[in-house]
C-alpha cells in the first residue's frame, strides 16, 4: 500500500500540531518518524490509523481517500507505545480478538481462527505463552503479543508508536532486528514513530525528521547525520555546539577556529551560524589562540572539555581521554579549535523567527525537500 | 522469619488502648444496636415474628420496596455506565460541569429531593394540571418513588466506575477500534470487562441504598398503608403505632438484606482489588 499525505494540518486548541505534512510512502517500505516530543509525528501517526482527524489536507492510500474511511475500515495494524493488551484476554484471545469481531459474513470459522493464531504464535516465537495473561508476561513479550494482534488482521499498513519506548537497553537491541525481520517476512508498509535516532537510523529505510509540526528533513541515515537540512536537524542529531562565523567567497572564517577542513559554501556573504558536535572539534594548543579550557572532566572514555571564548560564550568539546594530544588540555590552556565537520547556515535576518529554512544547496537536493 | 515485638513498651500498651477503643466503639455504636433489634424481633417468640412479618401490609411494603429496587438498579447501572463512559473517555463542552451534577444527589438531603419532586409533579405542581389531564399519577404512587430513589441513588455507579475508567485510559477501546470492532463490540468485549467489578460494586451500594431510602421517599409516597408504604416508611408507622415487634420485625428484614448487601460487597472489594 502506497500513503501519500498532503497539506495536512491539525490544531489542539491554541497549539498547531501539525503545519502542512506532505509525506509519500511506498509500498513495502520501513519509514521512520523521528522527532522530539511535541513535533506531531504520533499525531500524524493517529490520523493515519484513524484515531485523529485533520483540520486540512489529504491522506490517500492506493488512490483510496482514507479521511472518509472509519478506523475500523481501514484494516491498519496500529501498535501502542504501552502496548494496549487487553487484560481480561490470554494472548490467544488477544491476538484472536481482530477475526472475532468481523462482521458475521466475513468472519472466519473458529477453527480458522484458532490455526491462524497458532501461526502466529510460531511466527512471533511465542508459543509457550499462549494461555497467559497480558499482567504474566514481560515488556519484549508484550510488545511481541500488541504486534501479533496488529498483523492477525493482515493489516495494510502497519503502524507503531514507541514501539520500543517502554523497553530497556538490551531488549530494544533484539526486538530491533527481530522487527526488521518481521518486517521482511511480511512486506508490509510500516511507518513507526521514534525519538531515538538510533533506532530510526537502523532500523529504516527513510528516516523523516519532524520538529515543531513541520517536516525538516526526509532521508537516509548517513545523509541528515552529514547534510542537516535545517539548524533544527543539526541541533537533533547532535550538533549542540554553535559558533558565529564570517562568510567570504564560500569560505567560513572564526576568532580561533580552523575551519579549513570545511568544504565550500554556496552562500552568499556575511555573518552565519556554524553547528558543531562537541565530538568534531579538536582543541589544540596556542598560546596565541582566544579560547580557554575552563573545565575537563572524563567519563573513562572521553573527556568533555568546557571551553570559554571572552566574547562568544563557552563551547563543548569531547577528546578521546587516551589521545597523544588530550594531556596538554589541562584547565587553563589556551586552544586553537579545529573544526573537523560541522554545518553552516545563514544567520536568520527575520526578526522573532525560530530557525532558518533549509539551505538550497546541490548537494542537498536529494535529501532536502 | 517473625517480626520481635518491639523492646519498648509503652507504644505497643497505646496500640493496644487504641484497638481496643475501637473494638469497643464499634460494638458500642454498631453492632449491638443491630443485634437488638434481632432481640426484639423475636422478642416474643417465633410464631409472632412470623406473624408480623407475614402481615398483609408489611408482605405490601416488602414487595414495593423490592420492585422498586428492581426498577432503580438496572435504569442507575445503565446511567452510571453511560454517565462514567461520556466524562472518562470523551472531551467535550460542559463536561466539568457533569462531572459536578452527577454528584449532586450525594449532597443534597433526600428529603429536599422528595419536595422537588412533589413541586414538580405534584397536584399543585409544574407538570400537575398535564398529568391529570392525561391521568398519569406520579405523586403518591410508584413511580414518584422510583423516581426520587433514582434520583438519591444515582451517583452510586459513576462514582465507582468513573475513576477505574479514568485510569485505564481509551488506548485499549482505540486498540479495538483499529482492530475492526464496532462501538458495541468494543463496550461489550473491552470497556465493560474492564469495570465489571466495579460495576457490581457500585450496584450493590445501589441497591442497599435503594432498598434503605427514607425521607425523599416520605415526602411522595403519601404513606398510604398497604399501597404507597416501603419498608422503611412501613417500620417507622408501625413504631408510631407502638407495635415495638412489627416494627422490629420489619426493621429485621431491612437489616438482613443490608447485611447481604455488606457481605457481598466485601466479596466484590477483594476481586476489584485483584
Amino acid at each position: 500500500m502506497s500513503i501519500t499525505v498532503s497539506g495536512l494540518t491539525k490544531r489542539f486548541g491554541q497549539t498547531d500540531v501539525l503545519r502542512g505534512i506532505e509525506l509519500g510512502v511506498e509500498q513495502g517500505e520501513l519509514v521512520a518518524l523521528l522527532g522530539p516530543s511535541g513535533s506531531g509525528k504520533t499525531t500524524l501517526l493517529k490520523i493515519i490509523a484513524g484515531l485523529e482527524w485533520p483540520d486540512a489536507g489529504q491522506l490517500d492510500v492506493n488512490g483510496q481517500d482514507w479521511l472518509r474511511l472509519a478506523a475500523q475500515e481501514r484494516r491498519i495494524g496500529f501498535v501502542f507505545q504501552n502496548y494496549a493488551l487487553f487484560p481480561h484476554m490470554t494472548v490467544r484471545d488477544n491476538l484472536a480478538f481482530g477475526l472475532t469481531v468481523r462482521p458475521r459474513a466475513e468472519r472466519p470459522g473458529r477453527a480458522v481462527i484458532a490455526a491462524k493464531v497458532d501461526e502466529l504464535l510460531h511466527f512471533l516465537q511465542i508459543v509457550d505463552l499462549a494461555d497467559r495473561y497480558p499482567t504474566q508476561l514481560s515488556g519484549g513479550q508484550r510488545q511481541r503479543v500488541a504486534l501479533g494482534r496488529a498483523l492477525a488482521i493482515e493489516p495494510n499498513v502497519l503502524l507503531l508508536d514507541e514501539p520500543f519506548g517502554a523497553l530497556d537497553a538490551a531488549i530494544r537491541r533484539d526486538l530491533r532486528r527481530w522487527l526488521r525481520g518481521v518486517h521482511e517476512a511480511t512486506g508490509s508498509t510500516t511507518i513507526f514513530v521514534t525519538h531515538d535516532q538510533e533506532e530510526a537510523f537502523e532500523l529504516a529505510d527513510r528516516v523523516v525528521v519532524m520538529g515543531a509540526g513541520r517536516i525538516e528533513q526526509i532521508g537516509h541515515a548517513d545523509a541528515i547525520h552529514d547534510h542537516p537540512a535545517s539548524p533544527f536537524v543539526a541541533r537533533f542529531m547532535g550538533a549542540t555546539v554553535e559558533l558565529p562565523v564570517t562568510l567570504h567567497a564560500g569560505r567560513a572564517d572564526g576568532s580561533g577556529l580552523d575551519l579549513s577542513a570545511l568544504e565550500r559554501r554556496a552562500l552568499p556573504d556575511g555573518p552565519a551560524r556554524l553547528f558543531v558536535r562537541p565530538q568534531d572539534i579538536a582543541p589544540r594548543p596556542d598560546p596565541a589562540a582566544p579560547w580557554r579550557i575552563a573545565s575537563r572532566t572524563s567519563n573513562g572514555a572521553q573527556l568533555r572539555l568546557v571551553l570559554r571564548h571572552p566574547d562568544l560564550g563557552e563551547a563543548e568539546a569531547d577528546v578521546p581521554r587516551r589521545a597523544s594530544a588530550a594531556e596538554a588540555l589541562t584547565p587553563d590552556a589556551a586552544v586553537r579549535l579545529t573544526i573537523e565537520a560541522g554545518t553552516i547556515f545563514p544567520t536568520d535576518r527575520r526578526p522573532g523567527a525560530a530557525s532558518a529554512e533549509p539551505v538550497p544547496l546541490t548537494s542537498h537536493k536529494e535529501t532536502a525537500r | 522469619m517473625s517480626t520481635p515485638a518491639p523492646p519498648y513498651g509503652p507504644s505497643r500498651r497505646g496500640e493496644r488502648i487504641l484497638i481496643g477503643l475501637a473494638v469497643g466503639l464499634t460494638v458500642l455504636f454498631i453492632a449491638a444496636p443491630l443485634a437488638f433489634i434481632f432481640v426484639r424481633a423475636f422478642s416474643q417468640g417465633w410464631q409472632v415474628y412470623a406473624a408480623n412479618i407475614l402481615h398483609p401490609a408489611t408482605l405490601h411494603a416488602i414487595w414495593l420496596t423490592t420492585i422498586t429496587a428492581i426498577i432503580v438498579v438496572p435504569l442507575n447501572v445503565a446511567f452510571g455506565i453511560a454517565a462514567a463512559w461520556a466524562v472518562a473517555k470523551h472531551r467535550f463542552p460542559g463536561r466539568g460541569i457533569l462531572v459536578t451534577m452527577i454528584e449532586i444527589p450525594f449532597s443534597i438531603s433526600p428529603i429536599i429531593a422528595g419536595i422537588c419532586y412533589l413541586l414538580l409533579y405534584g397536584r399543585q405542581g409544574l407538570l400537575g394540571p398535564w398529568l391529570q389531564a392525561n391521568d398519569l399519577q406520579v405523586m403518591f404512587a410508584l413511580p414518584g418513588i422510583v423516581l426520587v430513589t433514582m434520583f438519591v441513588t444515582a451517583p452510586f455507579v459513576a462514582r465507582e466506575v468513573l475513576p477505574l475508567m479514568q485510569a485505564q485510559g481509551t488506548e485499549q477501546e482505540q486498540a479495538a477500534v483499529t482492530l475492526g470492532a464496532n462501538g458495541w463490540q468494543v463496550f461489550r468485549r473491552v470497556t465493560l470487562p474492564n469495570i465489571k467489578w466495579a460495576l457490581l460494586y457500585g450496584a450493590v451500594l445501589c441497591t442497599a441504598r435503594a432498598v434503605g431510602e427514607f425521607g425523599g421517599v416520605s415526602v411522595v409516597s403519601g404513606n398510604i398503608r398497604g399501597q404507597t408504604n416501603t419498608l422503611p416508611l412501613h417500620v417507622e408507622l408501625l413504631f408510631n403505632d407502638l407495635n415495638a415487634v412489627g416494627a422490629f420485625a420489619a426493621a429485621s428484614t431491612l437489616t438482613l438484606i443490608a447485611i447481604v448487601a455488606l457481605v457481598v460487597k466485601a466479596l466484590l472489594e477483594g476481586r476489584k482489588a485483584a
